[in-house]
């Protein structure tokens, strides 16, 4: 394993009756995004702020590399808590120089790192105004900048991409995409999951307190029953209903969609499909993210 | 974790705890509030000394003009005010109307005409008590020497000389003391200053919990430092404020009150503002942690009043009763009393050094039990903030905000 990576193992935290964490568990390696979701309240917060040692938990632990996280290590992780804050008359020079510093830089650095995100945010003309006069929008670039500016060996976003413009969203996933690729263990919460789908090498899916879903986007979704597209123009009506591990979703005019039970062979069903005569297409679609979470959450509210 | 980046060493709590206290010195310095309200107070001093320098140069003398038969007795008039501790500036006037004009106009404090015998005062509203008591002796002695003579007495001078000598005998049990009123009033101001910074201050390091708090940034610094020294930052930085206003007022005000006179015990004075530092840092942390708890109870601006007021309550109170209690007997066992609960003290103590004999063992016993308070309050203090500073909402009862499981 190598001695950058994140690990978070078997977290539990109670808030007198409400298990608000049931052994919660995962790992974001070095240069990996990795896409923290579920629904709100069901324990992404409270595990990220115990992440950063804000909040204590009952059991488990909270490692980077073999080693338990020890508060100087807290204090190289960048870190945006769900709800936003800064300083309201402070102005944004000395707020982003202040908290470099407290996270270990020295002034030099500090005065360097903050100099550089505040031309890559576009704050440069602000540097000197006070938090509370700027526009929300630039309020949320200091936010970024504050979370960045000390040049963090982890990142830990809660909610990065509420609340910000479409343009705001591409700085966000940019700057997110290049730590990562600079080896950067990132780790983000979101409730946009395309998003997620789209930036995250890996997902973990949490329903009330319980990891229930983790891998990569792609194996969740292929290992999810994914669904079968048929079109056979000849086909009587119902020519499906009778293979085994096979369910009709619909049937409109020729096209057919099938859900297959996990390990049922496809093969099978094209072969069903040809005897009924002409196929002129067969294709298997996977799940989305949105899909499959949401399958993945009402199979909990069902139980 | 790589051990390229910076602070992976771990940083010094010390360095931390530094950083946050020169922001607090920093912010606070560069309010208006804090220019103005040093300013405020130096002036405030200034014309306080201007106004009693300006009375006591003007009672000084007292003018009085005689006329016709009053003339004969300017010397002797002059002299028994003197004898009595009123300065008379006594001139010759032509008439008697001259005079009441005079006294009219404001020249003349009052003006005496007619026979020894018989005199006559013409004052604007009340004749000075000294003034009166110097002329009716002068007015019975002249009657008292024509009866002698009448009497066939041969040297009426003798007899009346006799009688002025003769004195009762009169035996202090304390020995009078001429500068205790401005000790009094050393103490006083002391006293003030003390109640002024620590219920200042100490309300701003409330204020500056629940700003952190309503504006959410105490997460942020939280997962970058430890509660307990971005509080000590924060009360130490605070204090440091405090005590840089203190010393510029209590050190302007010692320099005007010297300069102008008014002060004639300097000494007294140094070691009030010596003592006055040391209570003021005492006082200071006492409070500090109490008003840093009551603080985090709250997470809006608005809701602040309601648990910063009973903290004020307290300082107040020990203020104004104990600083009526010091100035009526600053020797007194209420005054000694009170200056040693540890609440009071720190405002008390100081004045009541300044303005009486305090003994060694009663100070060094305030300072005691205000350490022990210190130090119980700092560790519920710290347990309440640590509970409370990152619950947000509704305001936390202190009952729950005490139960060790609430993080």
């Amino acid at each position: 394993m190598d001695a950058n990576t994140l690990n978070v193992v078997e977290l539990c935290k109670r808030y007198g009756g409400v298990t608000a964490l049931d052994r919660v568990s995962f790992a974001v390696r070095p240069g990996e995004l990795f896409g923290f979701v579920g629904s709100n309240g069901a324990g992404k917060t409270t595990a990220m702020r115990i992440i950063l040692g804000v909040l204590a938990a009952d059991s488990g632990e909270v490692r980077v590399g073999h080693a338990p996280i020890t508060s100087s290590m807290r204090a190289r992780i960048g870190y945006m808590p769900e709800e936003r804050g800064l300083y309201p008359k402070m102005p944004v020079l000395d707020q982003l120089v202040y908290l470099a510093q407290l996270r270990g830089c020295s002034t030099d650095e500090a005065h360097t790192r903050t100099e550089r995100w505040l031309a890559r945010m576009d704050l440069r003309e602000r540097r000197h105004d006070e938090v509370q006069k700027l526009s929300l929008g630039n309020q949320q670039r200091v936010q970024l900048a504050a979370a960045l500016v000390h040049d963090p060996d982890i990142l830990v976003l809660d909610e990065p991409f509420s609340g910000l413009d479409p343009v705001a969203v591409d700085v966000m996933s940019a700057v997110l995409r290049e730590k990562a690729a600079a080896g950067v263990p990132v780790v983000f919460s979101s409730h946009q999951l395309d998003l997620v789908e789209r930036l995250c090498d890996r997902v973990g899916i949490i329903r009330d307190g319980q990891m229930v879903a983790q891998g990569a986007v792609d194996e969740l979704t292929s290992a999810a029953s994914g669904t079968l597209r048929v079109v056979a123009p000849e086909a009587p009506s119902g020519w499906a209903s009778h293979i085994a591990g096979v369910r009709v979703l619909r049937e409109v005019d020729s096209q057919t969609v099938l859900e297959l039970d996990p390990g049922t062979d496809e093969q099978a069903v094209l072969r069903a499909a040809l005897e009924t005569g002409r196929v002129t297409e067969f294709s298997k679609q996977r799940p989305s993210l949105t899909e499959l979470f949401r399958n993945v959450v009402t199979e909990g509210s069902q139980q | 974790m790589s051990a390229t980046g910076p602070g992976t060493a771990g940083q010094a709590p010390a360095r931390i705890v530094a950083l946050i206290a020169r922001r607090e010195i920093t912010t606070r310095l560069r309010t208006k509030a804090f220019a103005f309200g040093t300013l405020a107070i130096v002036a405030g001093i200034a014309i306080y000394l201007l106004l009693i320098n300006a009375l006591f140069s003007d009672s000084d003398t007292t003018s009085i003009g005689v006329s016709g038969q009053a003339t004969h007795i300017a010397s002797q008039l002059e002299a028994s005010a003197g004898e009595l501790g009123l300065d008379a500036d006594v001139t010759t006037l032509a008439s008697a109307e001259q005079g009441r004009s005079r006294v009219d106009s404001g020249e003349l404090d009052a003006a005496v005409s007619g026979a020894a015998s018989d005199l006559e005062v013409v004052t604007e509203s009340e004749l000075d008590e000294r003034l009166h008591a110097a002329l009716t002796g002068i007015t019975q002695q002249q009657v008292l020497r024509a009866a002698l003579a009448q009497a066939g007495v041969d040297d009426p001078g003798a007899v009346l000389g006799e009688a002025n000598a003769a004195e009762i005998g009169v035996t202090t049990l304390e020995s009078a003391d001429p500068e205790e009123g401005q000790r009094l009033a050393v103490g006083a101001i002391m006293a003030f200053l003390l109640f002024f910074g620590i219920s200042t201050y100490g309300a701003y390091v409330a204020q500056g919990v629940v700003e952190e708090k309503s504006s959410r940034v105490v997460e942020i610094l939280l997962a970058a430092v430890r509660p307990w020294q971005l509080l000590l930052g924060k009360v130490a930085g605070l204090g440091l404020v405090g005590l840089i206003q203190l010393v510029i007022i209590a050190g302007l005000g010692l320099a005007m009150a010297t300069a102008s006179g008014v002060l004639t015990v300097s000494d007294v004075a140094y070691t009030t503002f010596a003592w006055g530092v040391v209570w003021y840092v005492l006082g200071f942390f006492l409070y500090a942690s109490v008003f840093a708890g009551a603080g985090s109870l709250v997470s809006r601006q608005e809701d602040m009043q309601s648990v910063v007021t009973p903290v004020t309550m307290i300082l107040v109170l020990g203020f104004v009763v104990g600083i009526n209690v010091t100035m009526a007997d600053p020797g007194g066992t209420t005054a000694a009393v009170m200056s040693l609960v540890p609440f009071f003290a720190p405002m008390l103590m100081p004045g009541r050094i300044a303005a009486s004999d305090v003994t060694g063992w009663e100070i060094a016993l305030a300072a005691g039990l205000t350490a022990l308070t210190i130090l119980v309050l700092t560790w519920l203090g710290g347990k309440i903030y640590r509970n409370a500073v990152l619950h947000m909402g509704s305001r936390l009862r202190l009952a729950e905000a005490l139960r060790p499981s609430k993080v």
